[in-house]
């Protein structure tokens, strides 16, 4: 029995997943905008989120696709969904209070920006490199990140540390009737 | 067709795409919430750019990857001091709306 999948079939299953991809991303930052619920905000940007993932396993890149999972849906999403638990908004009476050219407002602006952005970059000659120095594979990017961009991880991590602080600091003003 | 995903054209059109669907989110939401969600959306629109032009331009395919980890790091420690201010206004306004956040007449 041959079970070898003929050579013509795997592009169009290559390009049917990554059209589904970016049907996936597009879908899921439309509910995210336009979604009334904040909840359900949340959820297509998650939606949004493993979209993108996706689409960097095209761009050959797997640790940043998993990073983006982790990262991304993992902790931003649920530190969102912390703030729409603890802040409480209320979406029906926010619905009614937008004011009326907002909307269309944002739509042209929005648009006008995808355009241009879009059109710019169509419209460039981009200029092929010749050689290729390595090939990006995550030994490469953690050699890298350890050598050539050593001080720009550490100081990453004291801009985390400091948001953390901050946050906490920010947070807690207001609670035990405390003045700040 | 069947060369979507090996063009670099693509890639790019859809991080203005992501970019837009931000600014649009930012303009349009009512609430300091939606707000963060759109600004999450920008900040994915930039990655993808980065990651388009590492992997189809950049001679060293190695540093679009760390500034799209770097952007990552950027946007947790954005969502995490935007969430205790949004915790800080709820406090002293009782309310997240943006148009609520005024203490002058106007």
């Amino acid at each position: 029995m041959n079970l070898s999948i003929s050579p013509d079939i795997v592009p169009i299953f290559r390009e049917g997943i990554f059209f589904g991809l970016l049907i996936v991303t597009v879908l899921g930052a439309l509910i995210s905008t336009l979604a009334k619920r904040m909840t359900r905000a949340i959820l297509g940007l998650v939606v949004c989120f493993i979209g993108i993932a996706g689409i960097y396993f095209f761009l050959n890149s797997h640790f940043v696709a998993l990073m983006q999972l982790l990262i991304y849906v993992g902790a931003v999403a649920i530190t969102i969904c912390f703030a729409i638990m603890l802040a409480q908004p209320d979406e029906v009476k926010m619905a009614a209070k937008t004011p009326a050219l907002a909307g269309p407002f944002a739509i042209l602006l929005g648009g006008a920006v995808t355009w241009v952005l879009a059109s710019t970059a169509m419209k460039a000659t981009w200029m092929v490199p010749a050689l290729k120095e390595n090939e990006g594979t995550v030994k490469q990017v953690g050699e890298s990140l350890l050598t050539t961009y050593s001080m720009v991880f550490e100081l990453v991590s004291i801009v985390l540390l400091l948001a953390i602080l901050g946050a906490l600091v920010i947070a807690r003003c207001g609670r035990d009737k405390i003045e700040c | 067709m069947l060369t979507l995903s090996t063009q670099l054209n693509t890639y790019l059109f859809i991080g203005a795409m992501l970019f837009g669907f931000g600014i649009f989110g930012l303009v349009r939401r009512p609430s300091l919430i939606g707000m963060l969600i759109a600004a999450e959306l920008v900040l994915c629109g930039a990655s993808v750019n980065f990651m388009a032009f590492n992997r189809f331009l950049a001679p060293d395919p190695t540093v679009g990857q760390i500034i799209t980890l770097f952007i990552m790091a950027i946007a947790a420690a954005e969502a995490a001091i935007v969430m205790s201010i949004i915790i800080a206004v709820y406090r002293n306004y009782k309310s997240i709306e943006t148009e609520d956040l005024a203490d002058l007449q106007g």
